[in-house]
């Protein structure tokens, strides 16, 4: 080898042996204490950095996890209670109870239900087309279809359905993050209780209209009679704004209001046909 | 009522121009000076111009359609007046080849690479044309005597143009002797302005440059302040030098009036895309590029520095719209 | 040289083709709808009850607080009901619907044409009078007129300008007030003049109505105080900060008010409205409304009773036709569509539009090219393309920094945009968000 290759290799060695101490002990001297369980805590959540926690991706929920003393208001959607156990077993605390969710879309309003009566031409996104009117048809609580829900959507869980212009959950996918929710602007979905098997009973509907233009506007609409509230033998439905709403945690899927709706605004999904006489189930996609 | 209204926000209506439109105005004003380049260099120059448009729109619609993946617009006009201009800097000697890869770096990499249209920070004509002149420099400096349609297209006679022969022979002979010296053959001023001397298509005819630039002007597709903070910032500095120094710098007229600064002022700083969004911004943007210019031309290696100061200022554009807004209507009131 | 406001704004075509259009009088409709909130500010409270007989002129809906105003019956008859019903916001209102019988007046209404140029008065007792009689900004805007006149204290004012530009191409309404009652505008002037403490008015109107310019310049010397100024025609030159700055050269600030720079703005509408409730004790329960478009066989300047649905106007002025695809409440820079023709003629309704296939459907988007027409075209100042940018990546600081709230939203920016960018949508989404952003700063 000749001189001048030898000397380039020794004095470019020596170069990058007094960067590294350098550098190491300028790591030393900088460093910032930090809990090392928020690194074991890290590595244990699912690094989705969706929010869905509400807080600003998984290294800063690690740290409100490790922070506090309990797991009050702290719960990972995506990771579910898989993660929380872990991440308890990590802080050496009790595992708390989460029970999953799910997002249901509160609206079938399809075009056939719901008579289209002026054509929105401008963004194809839903906040803007609210603020401008009440949209295409005759409800002004109903959904727009342009889509922000489906944008806003990190999981792949939501399509649009071109048929009915509504959007789609796909349960299996949906790991309720609520971005959705917070992404729709007439806050027509809802975070639910997940039932066993994907089932679901709800009211699909938001209008808060009297039953009369409310039926106008949609054939499926809620008119606000309360016939399901009297069925109910679980205090889980109530009407308020001339709506009826079933609440999740209490619902027991007896299946007693869903035929006495009179307009089928309550959707029965993913149950086993009933025994009785064929009831003609309300136009409504499947996921 | 059994129709439909149609339900949109203000404003219901919408003004006359389109970027199609303000695009195919460019490619109008550019046609006189494309007219005085094949009178002047005959079918070389079309068949240059020809090569360099197509390619660049045969480019652009490729490039967007399978890598893009998206809905190719050509028809807006934009890969049309980028060829043009590329063309515009080329000798009309270029073998085809090179011209196409030229097209091929000016929109692929000058434009497409950073999401088409309205994303490039750098105009595309002139990083195709800088490109080819990093890479290919002798072709690119041997520039074909004119003459009409006897002009040879592929090589023989070559001639140097006004700039490379200042810049050889500045501070070496008095630039007086420069521009009488029969044997160098300096145009004067009557040729710069109607044409008849070497360079690139683009560079050779100012008048023709002048009316495109009036025709812009008057149907509103840019405004004077570019060009004019160019030209101005040229006259006033190489006035300066000239001045200070007659016998080794060539007058602000002359310098005006060669190389590629008035195609550079006139259309290249005025790419919409590239160029400061605020008047206050282009008068600062003009300035820098003829201040680089004059510096380059005079003291730097290459004679011609147009296209280099463009590409500088280009790179000052965002940081110009950043800090030179424009200025607001009623002042701001604490606590408002 | 006639003056103009130095910076920004854009010539949309002016299509008045309804300027010859002597003012009609729409027959009174079967059924009016009048929702209670009519205007900037609270919305009234209705004070009447299903069933009750009222007669026009009647108080129907009382003002609640300072910022509202009251609402009067337009017509005689019943009150059907009082319900949510959907009006040209593209929402439901509180409105009061009343089935028409005969058309019986109050007792202290004067419904006599003549004109009555005495002022008995004062100042303060006139501010009152618009109060009581619902007066509001007949512009568009619809701001209570008596807060306006209410100068907050340490405020003074010099002069008062009245709008008679008319910019919004297709209106005419106020063209055709200034002609045929000239005197009854200058003598509303003098009142509203009286009620600031002003000696000086100025009239601006825009040059493409000579003959209104013509017509008050005659007639104007008869009245102490009172000039008229013809404006170039540039659009938005009826936007009162660019009014301002055209007649008297002053810019009212960034988040101000004109009382900032010394001058109160109205209408020509308003100043009209101002003379019929002092002099003629009639409160604001009728305007002229511009029924125009190109597929319209006639168009007209209609005298309507506020609450007419909108489909009465249309059919008086020759009907739908089936190439007509949008419909416009106010003008066509900045006025709203609506979707049905059911929706009611309110104080602030200047005129209805209607426009053909051709031109109602947006143009293609395409890609933000930077050519900076935008800047030109916005009157405040601002950089639109970026705010646009600003808005879709929810940067509402940042948007905030770059004035974002000065906007009024005339839609310069989007008329002019070559790529047809949706520039407008965008900042408006902003503008909420940003508002609420400022609201919950303020609260803290």
């Amino acid at each position: 080898m000749s001189s001048v290759v030898l000397i380039t290799i020794i004095s470019l060695t020596l170069l990058g042996l007094v960067a590294a101490l350098i550098l190491y002990f300028v790591a030393q001297k900088f460093k910032v204490y930090e809990d090392p369980r928020i690194d074991e805590v890290e590595e244990a959540l699912p690094a989705a950095n969706c929010g869905g926690c509400g807080f600003a991706g998984c290294r800063n929920f690690a740290e409100a996890l490790v922070r506090s003393e309990t797991f009050e208001g702290l719960n990972c959607p995506v990771g579910g209670s898989e993660t929380m156990v872990k991440v308890a077993e990590i802080l050496g605390r009790e595992a708390p109870e989460i029970e999953p969710r799910v997002a249901v879309v509160r609206c079938n309003g399809t075009p056939d239900n719901r008579k289209r009566t002026s054509f929105y031409d401008g963004v194809m996104n839903c906040t803007i087309a609210h603020n401008l009117y009440g949209g295409e048809t005759d409800c002004p609580y109903g959904c727009l279809g342009l889509g922000e829900c489906v944008e806003a959507c990190d999981f792949d869980a939501m399509y649009m359905d071109k048929k009915t212009g509504l959007p789609v959950i796909i349960d299996d996918n949906c790991v309720a993050c609520g971005a959705c929710v917070k992404a729709c602007p007439r806050d027509i979905i809802e975070l639910r209780k997940k039932a066993r098997k994907d089932r679901k009973i709800y009211v699909s509907c938001v209008n808060k209209d009297k039953g009369g233009p409310a039926k106008k506007a949609c054939d499926v609409a809620c008119i606000g009679c309360g016939k399901c509230e009297q069925v109910c033998n679980f205090d889980a439905i109530t009407i308020e704004n001339n709506l009826a709403f079933i609440d999740s945690d209490k619902c027991k899927f007896c299946r007693k209001c869903e035929p006495v709706c009179p307009t089928g605004a309550i959707l029965e999904l993913n149950f086993p046909p009933r025994k009785t006489e064929q009831k003609k189930e309300p136009e409504k996609a499947e996921a | 009522m059994n129709k439909l209204l149609t339900v949109s926000l203000s404003p219901h209506e919408h003004g006359k121009e389109s970027t199609k439109k303000l695009m195919y105005g460019v490619v109008i004003s550019l046609a006189p000076a494309l007219l005085a380049t094949v009178w002047f260099f005959g079918w070389s120059a079309l068949i240059v111009t020809s090569v360099s448009v197509v390619s660049c729109m045969v480019f652009e619609y490729l490039i967007t359609k399978f890598i893009l993946k998206r809905e190719p617009s050509v028809d807006d006009g934009s890969a049309i007046v980028t060829g043009l201009l590329l063309a515009f800097c080329l000798p009309t000697n270029l073998p085809i080849g090179i011209i196409i890869l030229g097209s091929l770096v000016a929109i692929g990499v000058g434009k497409m690479t950073f999401g088409g249209l309205g994303n490039n920070p750098f105009n595309p004509a002139l990083v195709g044309r800088v490109f080819l002149f990093l890479s290919f420099p002798v072709q690119m400096t041997t520039w074909p005597v004119p003459n009409g349609f006897k002009t040879s297209f592929t090589d023989a006679i070559t001639g140097a143009t006004p700039l490379s022969i200042l810049n050889e022979n500045y501070d070496k002979i008095p630039v007086d002797s420069i521009m009488t010296d029969p044997e160098l053959g300096m145009p004067g001023y009557q040729q710069l302005f109607w044409g008849d001397m070497g360079g690139s298509l683009g560079e050779i005819a100012a008048f023709a440059l002048i009316i495109g630039l009036i025709y812009m002007l008057i149907r509103k597709i840019i405004t004077w302040h570019i060009p004019v903070s160019i030209l101005g910032t040229v006259a006033v500095f190489t006035g300066i030098l000239w001045l200070a120094n007659p016998g080794s710098n060539a007058d602000p007229l002359y310098h005006l009036m060669t190389g590629g600064l008035l195609l550079g002022a006139i259309y290249m700083a005025t790419d919409y895309v590239t160029s400061p969004m605020s008047r206050k911004g282009m008068i600062v943007y003009g300035v820098g590029i003829g201040l680089i210019t004059v510096l380059i031309r005079r003291f730097g290696a290459y004679p011609e520095g147009v296209q280099f100061a463009i590409l500088i200022m280009n790179a000052f554009t965002p940081l110009i719209n950043t800090y030179m807004k424009p200025s607001r209507f009623g002042e701001e009131v604490k606590n408002g | 040289m006639l003056k103009t406001f130095p910076k920004g704004g854009v010539h949309p075509p002016e299509n008045k083709i309804s300027a010859e259009a002597a003012i009609d009088i729409l027959p009174v409709p079967e059924q009016v709808i009048i929702p209670v909130g009519q205007h900037l500010g609270a919305p009234a409270e209705p004070v009447v009850e299903r069933g009750e007989t009222v007669k026009a002129g009647q108080v129907i809906a009382s003002s609640k607080g300072f910022v509202s105003a009251n609402i009067h019956s337009s017509v005689s008859g019943k009150v059907l009901k009082i319900d949510r019903i959907l009006d040209s916001s593209g929402y439901k209102q509180t409105s009061i619907v009343i089935n028409v019988d005969g058309d019986e007046w109050i007792e202290s209404v004067d419904r006599g044409t003549d004109l009555k140029k005495e002022i008995k008065l004062t100042g303060e007792e006139i501010i009152k009078k618009c109060a009581e009689s619902g007066i509001v900004g007949m512009g568009g805007a619809t701001f209570p007129s008596h807060v306006k006149l209410s100068l907050p204290p340490g405020k003074t004012c010099d002069v008062l300008i009245i709008n008679g530009v008319e910019c919004e191409p297709y209106l005419t309404s106020d063209h055709r007030l200034m002609l045929e009652k000239p005197e009854e505008l200058l003598t509303g002037t003098t009142l509203l003049m009286k009620a600031l403490g002003v000696n000086r008015a100025m009239i601006g109107i825009e040059n493409n109505k000579p003959d209104a310019i013509a017509k008050l310049q005659s007639l104007a010397g008869d009245y102490e105080g009172i000039s008229v100024h013809g404006l170039k025609v540039k659009y938005p030159q009826g936007a009162e900060k660019q009014l301002i700055k055209a007649l008297i050269n002053r810019e009212v600030p960034s988040g101000g008010l004109p009382i900032d720079v010394g001058t109160v703005v109205h209408n020509v509408g308003t100043a009209y409205a101002v003379y019929e409730a002092i002099q003629k004790n009639k409160p604001l329960v009728e305007r002229v409304v511009t029924v125009s478009g190109k597929e319209l066989d006639k168009p007209v300047n209609l005298l309507t009773r506020i609450g007419t649905p909108v489909s009465k106007l249309i059919e008086y002025a020759g009907g739908l036709s089936d190439n007509t695809a949008k419909v416009v409440n106010g003008g066509p820079m900045m006025g709203k569509a609506i979707g049905s023709l059911d929706v009611p003629v309110t104080k602030g309704t200047s005129g209805i539009i209607l426009i053909k296939k051709d031109e109602a459907r947006r143009k293609k988007t395409g890609p933000c090219i930077r050519c900076s027409k935008c800047i030109s075209a916005c009157p405040m100042g601002l950089e639109p393309y970026l705010l646009m940018t600003l808005a879709e990546k929810e940067l509402y600081e940042k948007a905030e920094k770059n004035r974002i709230m000065d906007c009024m939203e005339c839609g310069s920016c989007s008329f002019i945009c070559p790529a047809n960018r949706p520039l407008l949508d965008y900042i408006r989404l902003a503008k909420n968000n940003v508002g609420r952003m400022i609201k919950e700063r303020k609260q803290k």
